[in-house]
């Protein structure tokens, strides 16, 4: 681009010049205006300077210095003032550097003076107030959570940026084959329109563990519900004073009991607003040879009250209920609890005692779901919420970089019998490996420098587990401990960690600028 | 520094004829008409050197005020400042700092451009910005206000070296503790008075298939005030002090007892809605909401009394019916007649403190002391104040009336949040120090010893002002 518009300006600009009042548009109207007090000041020595203030005609510049006098400054391209060849331009050294100044002054507030100083924070205590050496970035390495954070931020680095590469790989070759592709690259692309905040309050809610709130545990409690159904009666347990065993089994009675003799067993921990609707006041079972008959009850009724271990009118049966006889360790007998709670266990030997069963099933909780925001999973879930909207990004770059590759290729590939995987992997791969490496580098310094999902989605009671540099940079700074010197050494600290990704781009970019 | 001084206005009979004329000339749009009535109406009351109520003008001063509300609450706050405003002439630009109020101050003050009044919930920050001089003592005028409408225990939380340096503004009742009355009802009992009876209460509840208490866990400060109502009434005012300026460890046997005794409710799994896993990811805001909402997922629910508006705006329970308090329970051998069950409050508050000498500065601290500026607020609800000559009536319903009483008639039984009171970087900071190793012991609650010496071993780290 720079090398035509250089080597212009002799034979491409002049012809229109040289005649006055043919200038179409903007150009010709803004000639009677033609800004004499900015023009000359501005092009210092220019020789059009001191023509400004004549007629529009005879102002006109000649054929052989035409660009100082083009109509406005905004227009000028500082390609263009490069001194051709002919020597047509010359721009003294001191304008120059005028041009530059308020661009280095700027870079220099705004970028240099803070990374100095910075580094000059670094080597200080929490307040500033005392030089302490290496101390700050001698505790990022001894200091636990720390190097919790290294290790997250490594963590990061290592799945994020590959994932997404992946996954807009993936995205992009399929956006490829479908008709709609237009409409499925916006709807991958969509989430990078979302700020990271929204996206880290959306994820939050996502990951919440209680299934109706949070979509993620929804989507795990229903499909588990499909296959292991929900207890009856969860957390429903024999009255605790009764003294039976709890194992994962179940519960087993204290007492034993024989055929014909009569069982109570009274639960509690079962709210009585919960009862099937089907349950009925409990009553005693009455004895039966050969039989061990019960009642299994809710020993609770609304409001408190009633005896514990009775029959009190208001009390219901717990229908459902599996009561198994034990013998030893082996069921013998199985029963299932009526609308009135009772229950009979038959096909007993007489004098035998067995012991009665609850077994877990009936009582166990409800699944739960899977806690994402727990210590476990808190950074993988943290990553596919960061995969959800970067992966958009990735794909529109490896589309862009797909759709440069020379198809005669892939046709010929096709032609010599490969196989459309062995295509994608010889052929396509190859060719995307530049595109690829500019996503994974972008994303890599962007991973680097992750701080929003993290410090929304994680909470307070994982954050140290989740922890970051760029997120512990911030807690030690401003979260309470005020330690700037600390928090100082962990940004220059991060700095240096983005320093070697920097260096491949700008490689890349040079390499690019002289390739073309 | 940002005070502007101009003219001053001393002089009665000239003060109505020199209000006119500003007012004809003032740049700040302060509402000409009624800033010259009242100006010239609190100039004459000036005189007669009466403390309460009377305003004197302060026409062409700028003051800049900075707290951390937000929303409806600085709504209300800007309020009572606007009244501020009407009765002197001075013109008050209200900034929040949010949640990081101490930090914008502190960051404020670095920079050389302090606000004139900054109200601040940390005493511990107030401590150490009173030693490094850069706010300044109360007036004399305010000395005697805070002496006539506040308890002695509020009196002696703001002073700082045997000066007075922070008035509180607003204060938060930290030893109620909520819960859903149709639970209670289910389960047939009555709100425990000590923590045996509590114990007990819970065991019923969860006999009747309810889960007794919601735990915030996720939010390291609901552990704290926890553990610290517990301290509180076991060990006394008089350890708790010495442990908030860290003159006893955390690994003394006071510390031992209390946290064994937190032990008895979080070693139990039954207890906690989700156990101790699911407690540790409920926020505070979900632990109060969950409570109340339809199905309750708990009986009951501890935090200040600001969980009222939790449950107001995020379930349809109705504060006073649906939604009572009850003060903490404490120990069951101590029987105490006001505050807690066993006598203390553990209170939070923004206390006002003076970046500069001005007198405007003063005037206004002084304003926000008085019950005039208490009351502003206090009727729009969400506000409670410790000022013993705002009358109970001045406050919405019968739970807030409540609360307020509990300020008030703890006496010296008063202690803010130990929390707040120690050092940022180890009862203020997410993920680290005093608030992490209270979640640690959440998930390990046999754990005493070890989360004490934890506890120690944190706050060994950090630099405790005396």
């Amino acid at each position: 681009m720079d090398t035509p518009a250089a080597a212009a300006p002799g034979p491409g600009e002049p012809p229109d010049s040289p005649v006055p009042g043919r200038q179409p548009g903007s150009a010709a109207s803004a000639t009677p205006t033609e800004p004499a007090v900015t023009e000359p000041a501005r092009t210092g020595p220019a020789p059009t300077g001191p023509a400004g203030p004549g007629k529009a005609g005879s102002s006109r510049p000649k054929p052989d210095q035409p660009r100082p006098s083009r109509p406005k400054p905004g227009r000028l391209r500082p390609a263009k003032l490069r001194p051709s060849s002919q020597g047509a331009l010359h721009i003294p050294l001191r304008v120059r550097f005028g041009f530059l100044t308020p661009a280095v002054v700027i870079l220099l507030a705004i970028i240099g003076w803070p990374i100095l100083f910075s580094i000059w924070l670094s080597l200080r205590n929490a307040d500033g107030s005392s030089f302490v050496g290496l101390h700050n970035y001698v505790s990022i390495f001894t200091d636990p959570s720390t190097l919790t954070a290294l290790r997250n931020n490594v963590i990061w680095l290592v799945t994020a940026p590959t994932l997404a590469c992946a996954l807009g790989l993936v995205f992009a070759v399929l956006a490829e084959r479908v008709k709609w592709s237009t409409a499925f690259k916006i709807v991958i692309f969509m989430p990078m329109a979302i700020s990271f905040l929204a996206a880290g309050v959306i994820f939050e809610l996502v990951y919440q563990a209680d299934p109706n709130i949070g979509v993620a545990n929804a989507v795990v409690v229903g499909v588990h519900d499909v296959f292991a159904p929900a207890s009856h009666y969860p957390n429903a347990q024999p009255r605790s004073t009764l003294g039976y065993r709890s194992d994962k089994a179940g519960y087993t009675s204290p007492d034993s009991y024989t055929a014909g003799s009569v069982a109570t067993v009274p639960l509690t921990g079962y709210s009585v607003l919960d009862l099937p609707k089907s349950a009925a006041q409990a009553v005693t079972a009455k004895p039966v040879p050969g039989e061990i008959t019960g009642t299994v009850w809710l020993d609770l009724v609304y409001g408190g009250g009633g005896s514990p271990g009775r029959i009190d009118p208001g009390k219901k049966g717990t229908p459902g209920i599996t009561v198994d006889a034990l013998s030893g360790t082996t069921v013998v007998a199985h029963a299932t609890a009526g609308a009135d709670g009772t229950f009979a266990l038959s096909g007993l030997r007489p004098g035998t005692s067995y012991h009665l069963a609850l077994p877990a099933s009936d009582f166990s909780q409800p699944y739960a779901g899977l806690s994402w925001l727990g210590p476990d999973l808190v950074t993988p879930a943290i990553i596919v919420a960061y995969l959800w909207i970067w992966a958009g990004f990735a794909m529109v770059l490896i589309a862009a970089g797909l759709s440069g590759i020379p198809r005669e290729l892939q046709e010929a590939a096709k032609v010599d019998g490969a196989s459309d995987f062995q295509i994608f992997r010889k052929i396509t791969i190859p060719l995307l490996a530049p595109v690829l490496l500019v996503v994974l580098v972008t994303l890599a310094i962007n991973v680097l420098k992750i701080f929003d999902l993290v410090y929304i989605i994680a909470p307070g009671s994982t954050l140290p587990t989740a922890n970051v540099l760029a997120v512990q940079m911030w807690s030690v700074s401003f979260g309470g401990a005020q330690n700037q010197g600390l928090g100082s050494a962990i940004g220059v600290f991060l700095y240096l960690l983005v320093l070697p990704a920097m260096y491949v781009n700008i490689r890349r970019i040079r390499r690019e600028r002289r390739e073309s | 520094m940002t005070v502007h001084k101009r003219s001053r206005i001393g002089g009665t009979a000239l003060a109505a004829a020199a209000a006119l004329l500003l007012a004809a000339c003032s740049s700040s749009g302060g509402g000409s008409g009624s800033a010259t009535a009242s100006g010239a109406a609190s100039g004459a009351s000036a005189t007669s050197g009466s403390a309460a109520g009377a305003l004197p003008s302060l026409k062409g001063k700028h003051l800049t005020v900075l707290a951390e509300w937000t929303g409806t609450e600085q709504t209300d706050f800007q309020a009572v400042l606007s009244s501020f405003e009407k009765q002197t002439g001075a013109s008050v630009s209200y900034q929040s700092g949010g949640s990081n109020t101490g930090t914008v101050l502190q960051t404020k003050i670095a920079g050389g451009a302090p606000p004139d009044v900054a109200l601040l919930p940390e005493p511990g920050l107030i401590t150490t910005l009173a030693q490094q001089g850069a706010i300044k003592p109360l007036s004399a005028a305010i000395q005697q206000e805070v002496a006539a409408d506040y308890g002695p225990g509020w009196e002696s939380m703001g002073t700082v070296g045997g000066k007075l340096y922070s008035v509180v503004y607003k204060a938060s009742d930290k030893t109620t503790f909520w819960y859903n009355t149709a639970e209670f009802n289910q389960a047939g009992i009555t709100p425990p008075s000590n923590w045996t009876q509590f114990l007990a209460d819970c065991q019923t509840l969860s006999d009747a298939g309810i889960t007794p208490v919601s735990v915030g866990g996720s939010d390291g400060w609901t552990l704290a005030d926890w553990f610290q109502n517990i301290y509180l009434s076991e060990a006394g005012p008089a350890m708790y002090n010495k442990l908030a300026h860290h003159q006893i460890p955390w690994t003394s046997p006071s510390v031992i007892k209390a946290l064994t005794t937190f032990g008895q409710l979080l070693g139990n799994q039954k207890y906690l809605v989700g156990g101790d896993a699911g407690a540790l990811q409920t926020s505070f805001n979900n632990s109060v909401t969950q409570t109340f909402t339809t199905p309750p997922k708990a009986a009951m629910v501890f935090e200040g009394d600001f969980s009222a508006t939790q449950i107001t705006s995020t379930t349809k329970a109705k504060i006073g019916t649906d939604a009572k308090f009850f003060p903490f329970p404490g120990p069951a051998t101590s029987s105490g007649a006001s505050g807690g069950s066993s006598g203390f409050v553990q209170v939070a508050g923004d206390m006002a403190t003076a970046l500069n000498t001005d007198p405007a500065t003063m005037e206004l601290i002084q304003y926000l002391a008085s019950p005039a500026a208490d009351a502003i607020w206090a009727h729009e609800g969400g506000y409670l104040t410790p000022n013993k000559l705002v009358p109970l009536s001045d406050y919405p319903d019968a739970t807030t009336q409540q609360e307020a009483q509990m300020l008030i008639s703890a006496g010296t039984n008063v202690d803010f949040s130990l929390d707040d009171l120690s050092p940022a970087a180890f009862g203020g900071t997410v993920g680290a120090g005093y608030w992490k190793d209270m979640q640690d012991f959440l998930k390990d609650p046999a754990n005493v010893e070890g989360t004490a010496k934890q506890l120690e071993a944190d706050a060994s780290k950090v630099t405790w002002s005396s």
